[in-house]
C-alpha cells in the first residue's frame, strides 16, 4: 500500500481513539505520531493529515448533527457569521481540524529528519 | 539548516495551538469550541427521550421524575429534603449556565467572563450593595434551620450535576466564552433573590426628583409629579373600611430641611416595564361557581426564560407551577387547594441620604451633631484578561455610599446613602415554600407574612372558595412626602422612623365586588391610613381589567384568556380623540390627511395588523420628546413625568411654559405640539415604509426575545407576531411582556393553562429551546398536566429515575 493511503488511515485511526480520551488537540498529537511512524513526502506531508482530520471531523460533526436536524449547527453558523449555514460549519469545522492535524505533520517531518 | 526548519516548525505548531484553544477577541476557541469530541457538536442534542436511572448521593428514597411532552419535569419524591435535592438536580440539567449566569450578574462579577466592559456594570452592583444583601439575607435564613437544609439539599443537587458533567457536556455559553462552572451555594440561591428584588424593587426617582424641584421648586413638581392622579383605580377597591385597624399612627412630619443637590448621573434602574396583571373571580362571577384566578408577571423577554415550569410532588403536598432557576420550590402555580399569583408592588422602598464626611479617608461621618464611624467593603472585581479592580465602597447605618468622589459623586467629603428593604434580609423563601404547601386562607396569609422584598401583590384563590390579595412586603412608615427627595443623613428625624406593621398591609378577601385584582397600579386611595406616594403607577392597565369585571355577572375561561391578550389602548382612546379634531384644523398635505383618517378610524386594539398603533405610538412618543424637551435636554439626571400626567397636561394645562419648545423661537403650545409631533411621525412612518415594506403594528414593534448574554442574535428569536404594548393588558412591547400566563380554575384538582415564552431547555441545540414561543405569540395556552398518580403516563414522554447511593 502507498505510505500516503496508510498514512491516511492510520491518522484517522488514531485520531478517533485519542479522542475518545483526549482533548481535541489530540488530533495534532495523532498527526505527529502518524508521521513520525509513516514518513511522506513533500505536499502530503501536510495534505494527508490535513485531510484525514478534516473528513474525521466532518463525519464526526455530521453523525452528531444531523440526528438533531442541524438546529444547533444553524445557529453557530449564525453566531460564526457563516450565513447560518450548516454545510459552512461542517466545512469550517473540517478545515480547523485539518489545519491543525497538517502543521503538526510538517513538525512531525521536520523532527524526523532531524533525530534520524 | 535543519535545525532552523525544526525550530520553525515547532513554532508554527505551537502558535496554532494557542490560536485554537485560546479566546480571541469575541471569537471562542475555534479548535476547541468546534472539535466534534469536546466542542459544540456535543450540544447538539435534544434531551433525551430515553429511560435513565441516575445516583444521586443522600437521597432517602428513589425519586421518580417524568418529562411531558414539553420536558416539563413532574417530581415524585417521599419528603421535602429529596424533593428540592431533585429540583436542584433537575432545574440544573436544563438551566445550568442561565442560573449561574444570572447569579454572576447579581454579585457585579460579569467582568470575570466578558471583561471590562462589564466593569461599569459590575461597580454599580457592588455599590448597590447586592452582595452585602444577600450576605444579610443568610443571616436570616441561619435563623430557619429548616428552609436552610432545603436550601443546601438543593444546592447539593446542582453540585451533584455539576460533578457529573465533563468539559464536553457544558451547556454552549461555557464554550462560547471559555470557562467552566462553579460550585452552587446557598449564597448563589440568596444571590438570585436579591437579583429578583433589585428587578422590582430596585427603581426609584429620589435624585431625580430632588434635581427636579431644586431647578424648578414645589409647585411645579407637584403638577407634574403627583401623589395621586385625577382617576385612581386601586389594588384595595375604594369603599374598603380601615377603621378596623388598630393603633395607626402616620410618622410626623420633622420640621428640618432637606438637602438640595444636583446630580448629573444616577445609576441604571430597572426596566419601568416590570410589572405584572394578577385577577381573581369569587365563586360568584364564576361560570362554574369555582374560583378562577389569573396571573401574568411581565419581565424581559429572554431566552433561556426566566420561569422554569415543574410539578413538585410528595405524600404531603402537590405543587404545579414556575420555579426560578436557583430557588427551591414554586414562586407562581398552585397545589391541590389553592392558587396563587405576583404582581410587583412598585413601593417606594429606596431612599438616599447626603453623608457629609469628616475628611477624605471617609473614615466618619456626620450623624446627630457628631461624627459616626463608617465600615468599608473591599470589592475585589476580577476581570478577564486584566487586573484585579478595587473598588471600596463605605458602609453607613444607612446603607452603602453608593456615590462618593470615586463613583458618580460631587467631589470630596460628600456621598450619597442608600437606604433600600433590598438589605434587609428577610425570608422570601420560606414564604415560598410555604405557599407551595398553604391549604387555606390562613396558610397563605402565614406563608406571606416574612416576606419583605421585593413587595408583592400576592393573589389567592381557593378550593374551599375564598379569594384574596395581600399587598406584601416591609413598608417603611413615612411621613408625608419622606423619601420624595434626598434626605440629611446626619439628621435622626430623616432616618426611617418605624415600619408599618405587617398586619396593616393593604389587603382584600372576599370582596363585595366578587374579584381582585392587581396591575401595579397604586395600592390604596387616599384614606388609607399610611402614606404611599406615586411612584410609577401604573393607570391604564388596572382600568381596563377592573372595568371588564365591573362589566357582567359571570366570567368563564374564555374571559379570562381574553382578557389576557387584550390589546385595548385606554392611553390612546382618551387622548386621540382630542388630539386629532385640533390637527384636522391645520394645513395638511394630501399625505398627511389620508394618515390621519387612518389613526382615526383606529379601534384603538393594539392587533398585529392594524396601521393605527403604529402611527399612534409613533406620533405619541414624538409628542412627549417635545412636550419634554426641557428634561432630555438638561444636563442634569431628570425623569419624564408619568404617561399619564403628561396627557393630562396638554389637555388641561395646553398653554403650560413647558409646552414651548425651546428649540424654536416661537412659544408653542400643546396644539402646536400635536401638528409638530404629527408631521414628523408621518415623514417617520415613511421611513419605516422604506425600511420594512409596512407600517402593521406587529412588525413596526418587532417583539424579540433576545438570549440572556448580550442577545447573542443567534441565540434569540425575532419579529414575533404579538399584539399589545406597554400600558396595554396584553403587554408585550419591544422587548418586554409576559413571562409566563397562566389560568387556573378552583375545581378538585385545580384545573390550569399556562405558557411562557421560551421553552424548558437551555441548550439553544434542543428542540424544547423555544418551543413555546409561538404558542405564547398566538395567545394559546397548554393545559398543564397536574398529575394525580406517579404512574400515569398520558403525555409523558420519558422517565428519570433518581436512585439513593452512598458513593
Amino acid at each position: 500500500m502507498n505510505k500516503n493511503i496508510k498514512n491516511f488511515i492510520f491518522t484517522i485511526i488514531l485520531a478517533y481513539v485519542f479522542s475518545l480520551y483526549l482533548p481535541w488537540w489530540s488530533i495534532m498529537l495523532a498527526a505527529f505520531i502518524s508521521g513520525f511512524l509513516i514518513p511522506l513526502k513533500k505536499r502530503a506531508i501536510f495534505f494527508i493529515p490535513f485531510i484525514a482530520v478534516a473528513i474525521l471531523w466532518i463525519v464526526q460533526s455530521y453523525i452528531l448533527s444531523s440526528a438533531n436536524d442541524f438546529i444547533l449547527a444553524e445557529k453557530i453558523a449564525t453566531l460564526l457569521k457563516l450565513k447560518g449555514n450548516s454545510t459552512l460549519l461542517l466545512l469550517a469545522t473540517g478545515v480547523v481540524g485539518g489545519l491543525a492535524a497538517g502543521i503538526s505533520g510538517i513538525f512531525s517531518k521536520q523532527c524526523s529528519t532531524f533525530f534520524k | 539548516m535543519k535545525i532552523f526548519k525544526l525550530g520553525l516548525s515547532l513554532v508554527l505548531t505551537l502558535a496554532t495551538f494557542y490560536a485554537l484553544n485560546t479566546k480571541l477577541g469575541s471569537l471562542p476557541p475555534l479548535g476547541k469550541f468546534l472539535s466534534p469530541s469536546q466542542g459544540v457538536w456535543q450540544n447538539e442534542v435534544t434531551e433525551s427521550k430515553k429511560e435513565s436511572d441516575i445516583n444521586l448521593k443522600g437521597l432517602s428514597a428513589p425519586v421518580t421524575v417524568k418529562y411531558d411532552e414539553h420536558l416539563v419535569p413532574h417530581i415524585f419524591a417521599e419528603n421535602p429534603m429529596d424533593l428540592y435535592k431533585s429540583q436542584g438536580y433537575v432545574t440544573a440539567q436544563h438551566r445550568l449556565w442561565q442560573m449561574e449566569f444570572q447569579t454572576h450578574a447579581s454579585s457585579g462579577r460579569l467582568s470575570e467572563i466578558i471583561g471590562e466592559t462589564a466593569l461599569n456594570y459590575d461597580r454599580t452592583e457592588r455599590r448597590r450593595g447586592m452582595v452585602f444583601g444577600a450576605e444579610e439575607k443568610l443571616k436570616t435564613w441561619e435563623n430557619d434551620k429548616e428552609v436552610l437544609d432545603y436550601v443546601d439539599a438543593y444546592a447539593d443537587g446542582v453540585n451533584q450535576y455539576i460533578n457529573s458533567l465533563n468539559p464536553e457536556d457544558y451547556p454552549v455559553e461555557y464554550k462560547l466564552l471559555d470557562y467552566a462552572p462553579e460550585e452552587w451555594t446557598r449564597k448563589k440561591t440568596a444571590l438570585l433573590l436579591m437579583y429578583m428584588t433589585k428587578m422590582l424593587a430596585g427603581g426609584d426617582s429620589d435624585l431625580e426628583y430632588t434635581n427636579f424641584l431644586k431647578k424648578y421648586g414645589k409647585e411645579r413638581f407637584d403638577l407634574l409629579y403627583p401623589d395621586f392622579f385625577d382617576v385612581n383605580d386601586p389594588i384595595i377597591p375604594a369603599e374598603t373600611d380601615w377603621s378596623n385597624l388598630e393603633n395607626t399612627i402616620q410618622t410626623p412630619v420633622p420640621s428640618s430641611e432637606m438637602p438640595l443637590d444636583y446630580m448629573k448621573e444616577t445609576i441604571e434602574k430597572p426596566h419601568p416595564d416590570n410589572g405584572s396583571n394578577n385577577w381573581a373571580v369569587s365563586p360568584e362571577k364564576s361560570y362554574s361557581g369555582n374560583p378562577i384566578l389569573a396571573n401574568d408577571p411581565h419581565l424581559k423577554l429572554n431566552l433561556p426564560s426566566i420561569w422554569y415550569a415543574m410539578q413538585l410532588s410528595t405524600p404531603e403536598q402537590n405543587t404545579y407551577g414556575v420555579s426560578l432557576p436557583g430557588a427551591a420550590g414554586i414562586v407562581i402555580g398552585f397545589n391541590e387547594h389553592i392558587a396563587w399569583g405576583m404582581t410587583n408592588a412598585t413601593r417606594d422602598v429606596i431612599d438616599w441620604y447626603k453623608i457629609e464626611f469628616e475628611d477624605e479617608t471617609n473614615s466618619n461621618y456626620k450623624y446627630n451633631n457628631t461624627w459616626k464611624a463608617t465600615s468599608k467593603r473591599v470589592e475585589e472585581i476580577k476581570i478577564r484578561g486584566k487586573k484585579t479592580y478595587l473598588d471600596t465602597v463605605t458602609y453607613t447605618h444607612h446603607g452603602p455610599v453608593t456615590y462618593d468622589v470615586n463613583f458618580k459623586g460631587n467631589g470630596e467629603k460628600i456621598g450619597y446613602a442608600m437606604r433600600w428593604t433590598g438589605h434587609l434580609g428577610g425570608q422570601n423563601q420560606r414564604t415560598l415554600l410555604d405557599l407551595n404547601t398553604s391549604k387555606n386562607y390562613e396558610d397563605y396569609k402565614n406563608a406571606i407574612k416574612t416576606f419583605l422584598a421585593p413587595a408583592q401583590n400576592v393573589i389567592f384563590a381557593s378550593t374551599e372558595g375564598d379569594i384574596a390579595l395581600w399587598i406584601q412586603g416591609k413598608f417603611p412608615n413615612k411621613w408625608k412626602g419622606q423619601g420624595k427627595f434626598l434626605m440629611d443623613g446626619s439628621n435622626p428625624e430623616h432616618d426611617w422612623q418605624s415600619f408599618i406593621p405587617q398586619e396593616h398591609n393593604a389587603h382584600t378577601k372576599n370582596p363585595e365586588r366578587g374579584f381582585v385584582s392587581s396591575a401595579n397600579q397604586h395600592p390604596v386611595d387616599s384614606s388609607y391610613p399610611y402614606y404611599v406616594f406615586n411612584d410609577g403607577y401604573e393607570i391604564y392597565r388596572n382600568r381596563v381589567i377592573n372595568d371588564f369585571f365591573r362589566s357582567k355577572d359571570k366570567f368563564d375561561i374564555q374571559d379570562f384568556k381574553d382578557l389576557q391578550n387584550n390589546n385595548f389602548n385606554l392611553q390612546a382612546s382618551e387622548l386621540l380623540p382630542f388630539m386629532i379634531p385640533l390637527v384636522e384644523k391645520a394645513e395638511l398635505s394630501s399625505e398627511e390627511k389620508e394618515i390621519l383618517n387612518k389613526v382615526k378610524s383606529w379601534n384603538y386594539n393594539n392587533d398585529i395588523d392594524e396601521v393605527g398603533p403604529t402611527i399612534w405610538q409613533i406620533w405619541y412618543d414624538k409628542l412627549a420628546e417635545l412636550t419634554w424637551d426641557e428634561i432630555t435636554n438638561d444636563s442634569i439626571a431628570l425623569d419624564y413625568p408619568f404617561k399619564y400626567q403628561t396627557a393630562y397636561l396638554l389637555k388641561n394645562y395646553p398653554n403650560d411654559k413647558f409646552m414651548d419648545n425651546l428649540e424654536t423661537p416661537e412659544i408653542e403650545t400643546a396644539n402646536d405640539l400635536f401638528e409638530m409631533a404629527f408631521k414628523d411621525a408621518v415623514a417617520k412612518l415613511n421611513e419605516l415604509k422604506t425600511n420594512k415594506g409596512t407600517i402593521n403594528w406587529g412588525e413596526a414593534k418587532a417583539t424579540y426575545i433576545g438570549h440572556l448574554l448580550q442577545a447573542l442574535p443567534a441565540f434569540s428569536r425575532f419579529d414575533l407576531p404579538i399584539g399589545g404594548y406597554s400600558g396595554i393588558v396584553n403587554a408585550t412591547s419591544q422587548n418586554h411582556g409576559p413571562s409566563w400566563r397562566m389560568i387556573v380554575e378552583m375545581t378538585s384538582p385545580p384545573t390550569a393553562l399556562g405558557v411562557y415564552p421560551g421553552g424548558q431547555s437551555g441548550n439553544p441545540g434542543s428542540k424544547f429551546y423555544d418551543d413555546l414561543v409561538d404558542t405564547w405569540a398566538s395567545g394559546e395556552y397548554l393545559e398543564l398536566n397536574f398529575m394525580q398518580d406517579k404512574n400515569q403516563n398520558d403525555g409523558i414522554i420519558f422517565s428519570q429515575t433518581l436512585n439513593p447511593s452512598n458513593e
